[in-house]
């Protein structure tokens, strides 16, 4: 499993304040504060979640039961690079497994997981409600419609190629 | 912008907007919803707006980016107004030709036009094309026609009157007279009368009560609240205001899916808009009526669109729903009284107000007013969204607005209701179909029976066929599609969405899922035909909730028009529809020309073949990865039973032999 250097703890402490300020520090709005911390990380990690379990003063059995509960939540760093791949119905019917099969394949790693060196990790979807392009991936949010096995291989080579926004995603990390 | 005061102010401020505005004015929409930017029209919006300013035509055209208009098959979509000149599949390239020809001459682009992919006739405006022609469109109208970030546009086209109406005009016990006396029905599903639902929160005694808006569209194959959302928030903002002076509420929230960003912003700018303009948070209008609405984002998880864990997750905890007995009208969100309705459903309400429930009432059939917003996808020619009244047939909805199959393959059934509806409606007068359920001991075997597809579409219908309307996903299906897989698909989906709080869904979803399992395996026996029929139904009677009590149902469809199919699995060992990996090798006949487009994409090297000659798989290196079987032009690579892959290719070669003596040099 990789291990993406989390900030010295007053950078923690400072990211988080300012999330649950954003948000009055209601209780009501701890999923979208834990959604928030995990675009801020990719994931959510263990400092970020006692501290939101001290300033909300919410039992910490509750901050993990709605991190384990809710899809949108991982506990695991993700990949540089994310590719989710749809797997809604529409999607299903022409043959996104066949994709997944491709993906975990090339990248010798299962749904849910990341490559060693941290550069990919695939992650499935219920639905991105864009059937008409169907089977459908997405690679750091950007949409591939109506994929194929040959489509995949092209995407894979752009993702590999250097990008400049790369090196702001790691001055976050 | 100026606060309004009153709502005279905002009729005037209406009358001000549509005398101010130049009807034969070009305007050029540009399609921005999900689907389209997924097929790059922002590109084409850049492209646009650079190429009108370098032909100084700013002042004359105008460039809308508006919500989903629907035709996502054929996006980025573009409307030259006034005359709805209706392009398809435009890119960036194409700019400057429709600039200088159509919006500077007058002249069309032919290719950029559709062409009715059966009757092959150009059709140059939107109105006039089957996909839009046979629609009624009385909540998606304004869509294409306004920028979703526009309040102006909004009320420009009527928006707010019917909030302005329901301030003045209106009492709350005549709004509520309105809505029941509409007919309308709930559109996320189950189809509760609206009107009763407001009714008895209404009557609930308690100085606080919510409105929920549930935007958490879980089922996969089902987009429209997400379009509503994000072409027109507006509209479900003025039905939330109107609910809420109903029945006295003064907070409202939408709970919102995650995964739809785009929705999100739209519908955060449009709460902003219309709170600076009075008609959203204190004094609304000058009336000394307040009510504000926030957006919850949802984490993901299926569960969570059932009223009652909807509501537990709002209040930030884990989405498990409770038990049905306590009405959530009565003791909902925090225990207050709460009305939970569906976008689409919200949607409905402006229009009712504003154009009476006489008129509403007049479309659809006797127990389904109004009209019911489909996403029609999979094995379809015109993917997309389509708005049809009640009482239109199902026929009518794929063959005359779909455009039937693609590929001249056989439709096989179509999908509503999502995984927990998970029902099928199929040609019932198909042959198959029939033989199934004569071995299902449903029909006899001399019973005639009417085709499925010529049912009204209806919520009660529905219902009696077997079938029920849902959230409005319509997901086609054609012979390529096992439909062992498909009940086995869903089992899947609702076994990782089960919240997990009771055993027999949490359970017994889990055991059906692994007896199909071992189905499309090849290892499945008789008797799990009869251990499946049994499960559902404990399933059935014992869930906590809908997701659990309504989880068999795409096995006992299956298995009921599908028999055959269950069979052929099990006792043959094999999949009809070529799917199940288990049960399927893939071979290449004599239609191979050798175009050696398969080589590359085997991951196995399993295909051997010099260009120009027949190919042959390995069947030994195949892993029935399916690459070659989506990158054959020629329909030549088959998927067969295990057994059958040799035979199929020793066939192909004897008549490669015999029908082209030069080509007798073949690699066997």
């Amino acid at each position: 499993m990789t291990t993406i250097k989390v900030e010295k703890s007053y950078d923690v402490k400072d990211a988080i304040d300012k999330i649950i300020k954003k948000y009055n520090y209601k209780p009501t709005a701890l999923i979208m504060i834990m959604q928030d911390v995990q675009s801020h990380y990719k994931y959510l990690p263990k400092e970020a979640l006692e501290l939101i379990s001290k300033k909300m003063k919410l039992p910490m059995a509750q901050i993990y039961g709605v991190a384990t509960f809710y899809k949108t939540f991982s506990l695991e760093p993700k990949g540089k690079n994310h590719i989710c791949v749809c797997t809604g119905t529409a999607c299903h019917v022409r043959q996104a497994s066949i994709i997944i099969d491709k993906l975990e394949r090339d990248l010798n790693i299962s749904v849910g997981e990341t490559t060693e060196d941290g550069e990919f990790s695939i992650e499935t979807v219920n639905c991105l409600g864009a059937c008409a392009l169907g089977p459908l991936v997405t690679a750091n949010e950007e949409y591939y419609g109506n994929m194929t096995v040959a489509k995949i291989d092209k995407m894979m080579e752009d993702l590999k190629k250097p990008k400049v926004n790369k090196v702001k995603r790691e001055e976050v990390v | 912008m100026k606060r309004l005061q009153s709502p005279d102010e905002l009729l005037q401020l209406q009358q001000k907007y549509k005398k101010n505005r130049d009807e034969r004015k070009t305007t050029i929409s540009v399609c921005a919803g999900t689907g389209c930017i997924a097929c790059g029209c922002e590109k084409v919006i850049t492209a646009l707006k650079e190429k009108i300013k370098k032909e100084k035509l700013d002042k004359v055209v105008e460039i809308k980016t508006t919500g989903c208009h629907g035709f996502c098959e054929r996006g980025p979509l573009v409307v030259i107004q006034p005359d709805g000149i209706f392009y398809q599949k435009v890119n960036e390239k194409n700019i400057a030709m429709i600039v200088e020809k159509t919006i500077m001459n007058g002249q069309l682009v032919k290719n950029l036009l559709y062409r009715d992919p059966t009757t092959k006739v150009v059709i140059e405006k939107e109105k006039d094309i089957p996909f839009y022609k046979n629609q009624k469109r009385i909540i998606f109208n304004k869509n294409g026609l306004m920028d979703p970030t526009s309040i102006d546009d909004y009320i420009t086209l009527g928006g707010y009157k019917a909030l302005a109406k329901s301030l003045t005009e209106l009492k709350p016990d005549e709004i509520l007279e309105e809505v029941k006396k509409s007919g309308l029905r709930g559109r996320g599903g189950g189809g509760f009368p609206t009107g009763r639902k407001w009714e008895t929160c209404k009557k609930a005694k308690n100085d606080t009560k919510y409105i929920i808006c549930n935007a958490d569209e879980g089922d996969p194959g089902a987009f429209m609240d997400r379009s509503i959302l994000e072409g027109n928030p507006h509209q479900v903002i003025e039905g939330m205001i109107i609910g809420a002076i109903t029945i006295g509420s003064d907070q409202g929230f939408v709970y919102v899916r995650h995964e739809y960003p785009l929705a999100v912003k739209n519908l955060s700018i449009a709460l902003k808009a219309a709170r600076e303009m009075g008609l959203l948070g204190e004094n609304i209008l000058g009336s000394g009526f307040n009510f504000d609405i926030e957006i919850s984002r949802g984490g993901g998880a299926f569960v969570c669109g059932e009223s009652t864990a909807l509501m537990a997750s709002l209040e930030g905890k884990v989405g498990e729903p409770r038990a049905k007995y306590i009405h959530t009208v009565e003791f909902g969100l925090w225990d207050k009284p709460t009305i939970l309705n569906n976008v689409e459903t919200w949607a409905n309400v402006p229009v009712i107000i504003d154009k009476g429930s006489d008129w509403y009432s007049s479309i659809g059939t006797e127990k389904s007013k109004g009209t019911k917003v489909f996403a029609l996808t999979g094995k379809i020619n015109n993917t997309g969204l389509v708005e049809v009244p009640m009482g239109i047939t199902l026929r009518e909805i794929l063959y005359d607005i779909g455009g039937g199959v693609p590929g001249g393959k056989k439709f096989k059934a179509v999908q509503t209701g999502g995984p927990s509806g998970g029902t099928l409606v199929v040609e019932t007068a198909d042959k198959d179909v029939h033989q199934s359920l004569v071995e299902h001991g449903d029909i006899q075997d001399d019973e005639n029976i009417k085709s499925l597809l010529d049912l009204p579409v209806d919520f009660d219908e529905l219902i009696k066929a077997g079938s029920m309307m849902g959230s409005g996903g319509m997901i086609v299906m054609d012979q390529d599609s096992c439909m062992v897989d498909v009940a086995k698909y869903f089992l899947n989906f609702l076994m990782e969405e089960s919240c997990g709080k009771c055993i027999p869904c949490r359970e017994g979803v889990k055991t059906m899922w692994h007896i199909l399992d071992r189905i499309t395996k090849g290892e499945g026996k008789m008797e799990d035909l009869e251990s499946l029929e049994d499960l559902s139904q404990v399933i059935i009677d014992t869930s906590l909730c809908q997701l659990g009590g309504s989880a068999p149902n795409p096995v006992l469809s299956t298995l009921r028009y599908f028999h055959n199919e269950y069979l052929a699995h099990i006792e043959d060992k094999r999949c009809p529809a070529g799917v199940c990996k288990e049960l399927v090798a893939h071979a290449i006949d004599e239609t191979c020309n050798g175009c050696h487009a398969c080589v590359k994409p085997c991951p196995t090297d399993a295909i051997i073949g010099k260009p120009k000659e027949l190919h042959r798989i390995d069947q030994d290196k195949c892993i029935q990865c399916g690459a070659c079987y989506q990158v054959c032009k020629f329909d030549a690579i088959k998927r067969v039973r295990t057994d059958e892959g040799d035979a199929v290719q020793v066939k192909a070669k004897q008549l490669w032999q015999s029908h082209s003596p030069k080509k007798t040099e073949v690699v066997m």
